[in-house]
C-alpha cells in the first residue's frame, strides 16, 4: 500500500495536500484497493462549499458506489476534470494524478483532527486485521 | 452460442408484412419533418420469430432455475396467478368506469386491503404506490406530513440503520429529510447505544428493515420502537422483508407506525424485468388520515345498491357498494388511477390460494430453507454473523484459504453449475458480501445439489483458481469486462462505416 508522507488523513479512507490556504485531497491508495476498478468520479461545482465530513463527491466502481467526504471545511476552487474521461487515474496514481478537488480551507485549524501518514498507517493495519478475508 | 443483433440479420428488401394497397389519398407531411434514411432492420416473419425465440432461451429465470438473488427475493410466481388476472371480467374493465359498474374490481381491492390490514395488524391500508421505492417515499411523505399537522417544523433527520435496504436513503432524501446513518453491534443488531446517541426532537422517524438486510430479525425491535417514539419520531417499517414473517407476527405489534408491502416478492407477483411491482402502504390509526386516495371504502346503504332487490322489494340483510374516497388529508395521489391493478389481482389470488395457514407455512419454509443452506454452507465459507437466520444469510466470502479468490469469481463458476448466482457485495456492512435467499419452493434435492456446486467451487478455488478467474465458461457469453463496459459503454448499435 503506497502512503503519501506529505498528507493527512481522515478515517474515511481520503487524503488533504495543504499548499498555503489552498488544500488539494482525494481518496487513498487503500481505498481505491477496496473499491477495485473506478468507473466514474461524480465531483461537486467549482464555487460550492462543504463542511467537514461532509460528502462531496461520489465514487463508483462494479462493485459498489462511495461517497467521499472533505476532511476539513471549504469552498471548491477547482475540479480534476480529466476523471470524466479517465476515472482510471483514481486507481494508477490516487495522489497525483487521481486528484479530486482543490478548494480554500474555511478553518486551517481543523487540520489539528487530522492523522498524520503514520498514524494513518496504523489505522488501515487495524482496519484490516477486523476486516477478515 | 451467441445471437448477432437484429441489425445484424438485416438484408435488404426483406420484409415481414404485405400490405394492402393504400385505399386513402396519400397526405404528404410537411417539407423538413421528413428524413431521408431510416436505418431499421430489414427482416422477413422467420427471421424475427427465430431471433426472438433464441433470445429467449438465452434467459435465464425463475421458472428455468434456482434463483437464489439475497434482497430481491425471486419467489416462484404461480401460473393461477395469471389466469386470474387475464380473467375478461378484469381486463375488459378501464379506470375511467364508473364505479358502480366495476364493483368486483373494487370488491378485490377492498379485500386485497382488508387482507394485508389483517397481516400487518395496521389501521388502514393503501393499494396506490407502483413499487418497494414507491412505497417507502409515501411512507416517509405520511410521516412529513403528520409532523407537519402537529406544527412539528423542528425534525429534520431520518435515522436509517446500515443495515437496511439501500432505497431507504433516497427515498428520505426525496422527501426533503437528510439521512443519519446508524450502525449494527456485533450480532447485527441496531446499535442502541449509537441509536440513543442521535435520538433528540430533531428525529422524524427511523426506517427499520426487518428482518435487515443481513437476514437477522433484529433482537431489540420493542426497544427501538420505545426509544424512537420517546423522542418523537415515527417507525418506519421497509416490508421488503415481510416474507419471512406473514401469518408469524403482525409488524403493527412490534411499533411501526407505517410499513410498506412488496407484493412482487411476498405476495408472488412476478419481479424483476417483467414487474411491474406494488408498493402498498399500511399505516396506523393516527396516520389513516394522510394515506394517499382513492382507497375503496365499504358503505352499507339502501340507496344505489348493487343488490338485485327491485324497487319495493326488501334488501340483503348486509346491502353495500363500494366507493372510492380520499382519506381527510390525504398526502394526494401517488399514482395515476389505482395502483398496478392487475398486479393486485395477482397478490389477491395468492393469498385466497394459500388462506391464512399457507402463509405463514411459506414464511416458516422460506426461514427453514435459508436456515438448511446456511448450516451447509458455513462449514465452508466465512459467515461473519453466525445466528439463526429468516429467510436469507449473507456469507463472508470465499474461504480464507483461497487466495486471489473473491466473491465476484465464486459468482461467476456458480453460472457454468446452472445455477444463478446470489447477490454480491450486498450488504456493504459485510466485507465480499454473498447473500443468499433460496425461497419456500424449493426441495431439498435443489437446496443440496447448490450446495453441493458451492462446496465443489471453494475446493476448486484453492486446487485451480484461474479456473474460477475465466468463468464462466458454458454460457452464451464468457467473463464480461465490466471494467471496459462501465468504462466506455456502447449503449446502441450504429451502422458500420
Amino acid at each position: 500500500m503506497k502512503i503519501d508522507k506529505d498528507c493527512r488523513y481522515v478515517e474515511t479512507h481520503e487524503w488533504i495536500r495543504v499548499e498555503g490556504r489552498e488544500a488539494v485531497t482525494g481518496i487513498t491508495d487503500y481505498a481505491q484497493e477496496q473499491l477495485s476498478d473506478v468507473v466514474y468520479v461524480e465531483l461537486p461545482e467549482v464555487g460550492e462549499s462543504f463542511a467537514k465530513g461532509e460528502a462531496y463527491a461520489t465514487v463508483e466502481s462494479v462493485k459498489t458506489a462511495s461517497e467521499v467526504y472533505l476532511p476539513v471545511s471549504g469552498k471548491i476552487t477547482e475540479i480534476n476534470n480529466e476523471l470524466d474521461t479517465k476515472p482510471q487515474l483514481v486507481n494508477e496514481d490516487p495522489f497525483g494524478a487521481g486528484w479530486f478537488v482543490r478548494f480554500t480551507m474555511a478553518d486551517p485549524s481543523e487540520l489539528d483532527d487530522l492523522m498524520d501518514a503514520d498514524a494513518y498507517e496504523k489505522f488501515v493495519a487495524e482496519e484490516k486485521a477486523k476486516g477478515g478475508h | 452460442m451467441s445471437e448477432p443483433l437484429i441489425f445484424e440479420i438485416s438484408s435488404p428488401g426483406r420484409c415481414g408484412a404485405s400490405l394492402p394497397a393504400c385505399d386513402v389519398p396519400p397526405t404528404p407531411l410537411p417539407a423538413g419533418m421528413v428524413r431521408a434514411d431510416l436505418p431499421l432492420p430489414e427482416v422477413s416473419e422467420v427471421d424475427i420469430v427465430r431471433h426472438y425465440v433464441r433470445l429467449s432461451q438465452l434467459n435465464y429465470g425463475v421458472d428455468k432455475g434456482f434463483y437464489p438473488l439475497g434482497s430481491c427475493t425471486m419467489k416462484y410466481n404461480p401460473k393461477v396467478n395469471e389466469v386470474a388476472a387475464r380473467l375478461p371480467g378484469f381486463v375488459r374493465t378501464h379506470p375511467y368506469q364508473d364505479p358502480d359498474s366495476v364493483q368486483g374490481n373494487l370488491a378485490l381491492m377492498f379485500e386485497l386491503q382488508e387482507y394485508l390490514k389483517e397481516l400487518s395488524g395496521f389501521a388502514a391500508v393503501s393499494l396506490q404506490p407502483a413499487a418497494g421505492a414507491h412505497g417507502e417515499l409515501t411512507g416517509v411523505l405520511i410521516i412529513r406530513a403528520y409532523h407537519q399537522s402537529q406544527g412539528d417544523g423542528k425534525r429534520t433527520k431520518m435515522l436509517i440503520p446500515d443495515s437496511a435496504h439501500g432505497t431507504n436513503p433516497a427515498s428520505t432524501t426525496m422527501c426533503g429529510y437528510t439521512t443519519v446513518e446508524i450502525k449494527s453491534d456485533g450480532r447485527g443488531n441496531v446499535d442502541l447505544d449509537d441509536l440513543r446517541a442521535h435520538c433528540d426532537d430533531t428525529v422524524a422517524g427511523l426506517m427499520l428493515t426487518n428482518p435487515n438486510t443481513l437476514g437477522l430479525f433484529d433482537e431489540h425491535v420493542l426497544e427501538i420502537a420505545e426509544l424512537v417514539h420517546n423522542c418523537g419520531g415515527l417507525l418506519y417499517g421497509d416490508g421488503a422483508n415481510f416474507n419471512a414473517l406473514m401469518g408469524i407476527v403482525k409488524p403493527a405489534h412490534l411499533g411501526f407506525d407505517v410499513m410498506h408491502f412488496n407484493l412482487h416478492k411476498t405476495f408472488s407477483t412476478p419481479h424483476g424485468g417483467g414487474g411491474p411491482g406494488s408498493g402498498p402502504v399500511g399505516v396506523s390509526q393516527r396516520l389513516a388520515q394522510f394515506l394517499p386516495g382513492p382507497i375503496v371504502v365499504l358503505e352499507v346503504t339502501e340507496d344505489s345498491c348493487v343488490c338485485d332487490a327491485e324497487e319495493g322489494e326488501e334488501h340483503a340483510q348486509e346491502c353495500y357498494v363500494l366507493r372510492l374516497a380520499r382519506p381527510e388529508h390525504s398526502i394526494g395521489r401517488m399514482k395515476s388511477f389505482y395502483g398496478n391493478f392487475g398486479v393486485l389481482i395477482k397478490a389477491y389470488t395468492y393469498i385466497r390460494m394459500l388462506g391464512a395457514a399457507g402463509l405463514r407455512q411459506a414464511s416458516e419454509d422460506a426461514v427453514l430453507n435459508a436456515n438448511y443452506l446456511m448450516h451447509r454452507l458455513k462449514k465452508v465459507y466465512p459467515l461473519p454473523y453466525d445466528r439463526t437466520c429468516m429467510h436469507e444469510f449473507v456469507l463472508g466470502g470465499p474461504p480464507p484459504q483461497a487466495k486471489d479468490i473473491h466473491t465476484m469469481d465464486v459468482a461467476k463458476r456458480l453460472m457454468d453449475y446452472g445455477f444463478h448466482p446470489p447477490t454480491v457485495y450486498f450488504p456493504l456492512i459485510v466485507h465480499e458480501a454473498i447473500m443468499i435467499e433460496p425461497t419456500e419452493t424449493e426441495s431439498k434435492a435443489t437446496l443440496d445439489a447448490f450446495a453441493e456446486a458451492m462446496i465443489t467451487i471453494a475446493e476448486e478455488a484453492v486446487a485451480d483458481p484461474d479456473l474460477l478467474h475465466s468463468a464462466p465458461h458454458v454460457t452464451p457469453v464468457t467473463r464480461l469486462d465490466e471494467v471496459k463496459a462501465a468504462r466506455e459503454p456502447r449503449l446502441r448499435w450504429t451502422p458500420p462505416q
